[in-house]
């Protein structure tokens, strides 16, 4: 019974529908190209590294400082530079066309062990639920993400806003 | 020995002042009654919200290593496993020590920077071992290395209870979930969305009735509650976990403040009573200063800035920073701190503390 309440509620989880309302969320045209990123903040934080850090000038939080981080998508080439920094891991990269059938979703990820290439885990959504299988095509980690590994899952593509989180 | 500033608290805000001041060649003494100076910067594991200014994206550990690091670069003096018990009117800080029984020192200007203490909620079974606060649990994994619990449940969804419940995920703990009294998730979103993605339930409008197992706790029943914070009768549930973790807020670790005299004002936004201050910091009584938590609950960050606020006030006055140069920083650090309490989540805060400034100068 009380997995039955816990599991029907929604608190913390912001709706794909609020998502997409989201200043800089991707057009339908520009999922179709190149990777890009996806930010899902939506709080009046004051908080900017994310508009610091990346190289192309493509995120603006600007003043003040609670200013919800606009993007240009345009300038965006998906570096996932933004991922790791993000104190809240609310950055994503989706590259919706990484093959005929696959998109390739870029996630942050703090727990160990680290996955490793070529695993097969479970695709997960905003609520930890499993979705669909998802195969580990990298991880990246090193000095400068200060110990949150970026991780690219390959996922079905009908699944590319849905799946935002692994478990295995 | 007659210091020209002792602080009490070598957490973030008085690790900060004490860098400020001896910067500018005043002598500092830090006090501390724990063994280990940092204060709660090593129990935070994530990364920093804020501006570059604030080391946004750094986590709260590695801050406190950095702040360490200067403060020994410094030579900063360091009287640790001592605690200070009163402050006398001629500022005379008296304080104890395990081995060494009371001893005191005379102070030219006193920095009271002691933090803040964990609130509690009462209920049947509260003092069973498995219950503890937050900042407990916290301590057992960052600084004990020891897994509190492999069945949790956290009570409350602030900031404090979102971050424990995913710093015991990464632990190894099963978080079987957080509840909170309130509708809504007091905390950031962003921070309720990482344990939500990681599996982790919230219920809001639900609160703890018992903590169930003897001895040690083995279950909670938990309940739902109605607008009016009421229970709603028929809707208690009971769920097996090994320990109960509160994360139901702080307030400020006001005692030397009441005891030295110091008016204070009752701030709800601020945690509780809290010493009047100006906007330098130094309280109603002359020479006596506060920074961080004691002086209204926040965060780190503005911890840390209050704390430089107060280190460069002391330095001014005794007359080691010229005053032009001293309003100058004082002005940088106060835009700051307001761009630190923007938004919804800080504009209380920022009302609460203009009107601490405001009573100080009538």
């Amino acid at each position: 019974m009380l997995d039955k309440l816990f599991n029907t509620s929604n608190d913390g989880i912001l709706s794909i529908k609020r998502i997409k309302q989201l200043l800089g969320y991707p057009g339908t045209e520009r999922f179709e190209k190149n990777p890009v990123v996806v930010i899902e903040c939506d709080q009046d934080i004051p908080c900017n590294p994310c508009e610091d850090i990346c190289p192309e000038r493509a995120i603006a939080v600007g003043t003040p400082i609670t200013n919800l981080p606009s993007v240009d998508t345009n300038k965006c080439n998906g570096c996932t530079m933004c991922i790791s920094i993000c104190p809240g891991l609310c950055i994503f990269v989706v590259h919706k066309n990484y093959n005929s059938t696959e998109s390739l979703v870029y996630l942050p990820y703090e727990m160990l062990p680290l996955p490793e290439k070529g695993m097969i885990v479970e695709g997960c959504d905003r609520k930890g639920e499993p979705v669909c299988k998802a195969r580990i095509e990298r991880v990246i980690k090193g000095k400068k993400l200060q110990k949150t590994a970026v991780v690219a899952v390959a996922i079905p593509k009908e699944y590319f806003e849905i799946v935002r989180a692994i478990r295995f | 020995m007659n210091n020209e500033l002792v602080i009490i608290g070598a957490g973030p805000s008085g690790l900060s002042a004490a860098i400020e001041a001896s910067r500018y060649g005043v002598k500092v003494l830090v006090i501390d009654e724990n063994d280990r100076p940092g204060g709660q910067l090593f129990l935070q594991t994530h990364k920093f919200f804020g501006s570059r200014h604030h080391s946004a994206g750094v986590r709260g550990f590695q801050i406190g290593y950095n702040l360490l690091k200067e403060a020994e670069d410094q030579g900063i003096e360091l009287l640790l496993g001592t605690t200070v018990w009163g402050i006398f009117p001629d500022l005379k800080v008296a304080f104890s020590r395990n081995t060494n029984g009371n001893d005191s020192v005379d102070a030219k200007n006193i920095l009271i920077a002691t933090g803040a203490l964990e609130k509690a909620i009462f209920f049947k079974g509260w003092t069973k071992p498995g219950v503890m606060g937050a900042g407990a649990a916290q301590n057992m994994m960052h600084v004990y290395w020891v897994l509190p619990g492999e069945k949790a449940l956290i009570v409350g969804a602030g900031n404090v209870g979102l971050i424990v419940a995913y710093q015991l995920a990464q632990a190894g703990a099963d978080v079987i979930g957080v509840i909170e009294m309130l509708p809504r998730v007091q905390g950031y979103q962003v921070h309720a969305g990482k344990i939500r993605r990681l599996g982790i339930p919230i219920l809001t409008s639900s609160t703890i009735q018992e903590a169930l197992g003897d001895p040690a706790v083995e279950g909670a029943r938990i309940v739902r509650v109605d607008e009016q914070g009421k229970p709603v009768q028929g809707s208690e549930l009971e769920v097996a976990c090994d320990l109960i973790c509160l994360a139901v807020g702080l307030k400020p670790f006001d005692e030397l403040c009441w005891s030295s005299g110091i008016d204070m004002k009752y701030m709800e936004s601020l945690g509780g009573y809290v010493p009047i201050h100006n906007e330098s910091m130094e309280t109603t009584k002359p020479s006596v200063y506060v920074a961080g938590d004691v002086a209204g609950v926040e965060e780190a960050n503005t911890a840390m800035e209050e704390g430089r606020l107060a280190g460069i006030a002391i330095a001014q006055k005794l007359e080691k920073l010229p005053d032009k140069e001293a309003d100058q920083l004082k002005t940088e650090i106060r835009q700051r701190l307001e761009h630190l309490r923007l938004g919804t989540f800080g504009e209380e805060r920022a009302k609460a503390k203009e009107m601490l400034v405001k009573l100080n100068s009538k």
